[in-house]
């Protein structure tokens, strides 16, 4: 049997090593749209962190009780109970956070992370190791929400948390906003250029291309 | 019948699901690298969704807005916080009908499409089509509509990154870039084009 894994290495794995987006491609889905300002974001990742975790908690704890067949069933309501109470807490505590956030807090029960943690890691560890793996990957995913969170208010609005930071051209200060970093495509590039940092930095998780380029042949060699 | 039409141009081209709402990434990026596969799977999700989000919208009609049971003499109950459970159950359920359907009666379609539709049930895209219905308010007629625009601006989107990642493994990416770092320039490249469309009304 494979050793088990340690507590640190489940919680800070998933953050650098194995990012859930940046690695995995999981759970890009809601991701991107919450990240045009900071608050948004930083609600997302802590509700997203819970529910991983707790999903993971739950599912490992009756792991054994399970039958093969129905597993995604059982999986899915889980996950779903736990997301309709934190989208009940979230309207209860925080409408105006609720409405901005809207549809995209029921999608954490699509959100391939969850589910995707459930399956591969929940339903072979026992229940408190599951748990902190649920919150390691959940802190994956926050990283790169609210580093996106970061650039895209500070330097499309000005603000972080509604604080002004970097005062405006129109309101008599010196910086002019890139209106482009609240729109949807500047998330894209942001996400991409962060893969790109992060694999220049961890050289082992670049992707092999299909096709090499022959090196330059000078054209007699051609022909 | 314009308003339904203006709905339909609406959602497959301004406010499509994959590129101005970043929905279905995850089988939007993994899913992309043939375009036969990717239309495959486009027309899987245009046709669930064709069928999800109007059931929805009749399970969220007549079973769980507030005073929805007034039918069946209970006016005061509301069951809407019970949506999120109800969806996805109704999703898992009619992908599962619907490929077993498939199977028995329509062998080849379930061969082009069988592989594809337990994808479905966790794609973010059928799940949001039914959230979006619900927030928005659609009636019946209008969830059709909505439900078709959806599908195809997701399938238009994947079918559309399936063609260009194709032409793409020929070239000179750099090393970090390299398969997926690449495909988000990409897919940020086609949101700006889509975003020309905004400001278009019927």
């Amino acid at each position: 049997m494979a050793q088990q894994p340690t507590v640190k290495e489940v919680l800070f794995n998933p953050v650098f090593n194995n990012n859930p987006i940046a690695l995995q491609i999981l759970g890009i889905c809601s991701a991107l749209a919450v990240t045009s300002n900071l608050k948004t974001a930083l609600v997302m990742a802590i509700a997203l962190t819970l529910v991983t975790a707790f999903s993971n908690l739950f599912i490992s704890l009756i792991r054994a009780q399970i039958p093969g067949s129905i597993r995604m069933i059982v999986q899915m309501v889980i996950i779903a109970s736990l997301v309709i109470v934190v989208d009940q807490l979230l309207r209860a505590f925080a409408f105006s956070l609720a409405k901005q956030l809207s549809v995209f807090v029921g999608l954490i029960i699509t959100n391939c992370i969850v589910m995707g943690r459930a399956e591969a890691f929940a339903m072979q560890n026992p229940p408190m190791l599951s748990f902190w793996d649920g919150i390691g990957n959940g802190l994956g995913y926050s990283a790169m929400l609210v580093a996106l969170g970061i650039i895209r208010e500070l330097f499309g609005a000005g603000k972080l948390l509604g604080i002004e930071i970097l005062p405006l051209i129109k309101d008599g200060g010196w910086y002019l906003p890139n209106g482009l970093l609240l729109l949807p495509p500047s998330a894209f590039f942001l996400i991409g250029l962060f893969i790109w940092g992060l694999r220049t930095w961890k050289r082992n998780q670049v992707e092999t291309p299909t096709f090499r380029m022959a090196p330059q042949v000078s054209d007699r060699e051609a022909y | 019948m314009e308003h339904l039409l203006s709905l339909l141009v609406r959602t497959v081209f301004i406010e499509n699901m994959a590129l101005s709402f970043f929905l279905g990434m995850c089988s939007f990026i993994a899913i992309s690298k043939k375009v036969e596969t990717a239309i495959g799977l486009g027309i899987a999700v245009v046709v669930v969704q064709v069928i999800t989000v109007p059931a929805n919208n009749l399970a969220y009609t007549y079973l769980l807005r507030e005073g929805a049971l007034a039918w069946a003499g209970m006016p005061d109950v509301d069951l809407s916080y019970l949506g999120l459970l109800t969806y996805i159950g109704v999703i898992a359920a009619i992908v599962q009908i619907l490929e077993m359907l498939l199977d028995k009666y329509v062998p080849s379609l379930y061969n082009a499409l069988g592989i594809f539709l337990p994808l479905i049930t966790v794609n973010c895209v059928i799940m949001a089509g039914s959230l979006f219905m619900v927030e928005r308010d659609y009636n019946f007629s209008e969830s059709v509509v909505y439900g078709f625009g959806s599908g195809a601006s997701w399938a238009l989107a994947i079918a559309l990154l399936a063609g260009i990642r194709e032409k793409l493994k020929y070239s000179d990416v750099p090393d970090g870039l390299q398969g997926l770092g690449i495909t988000f320039i990409t897919i940020g490249l086609m949101s700006l084009g889509f975003m020309s469309f905004s400001g278009i009304q019927l």
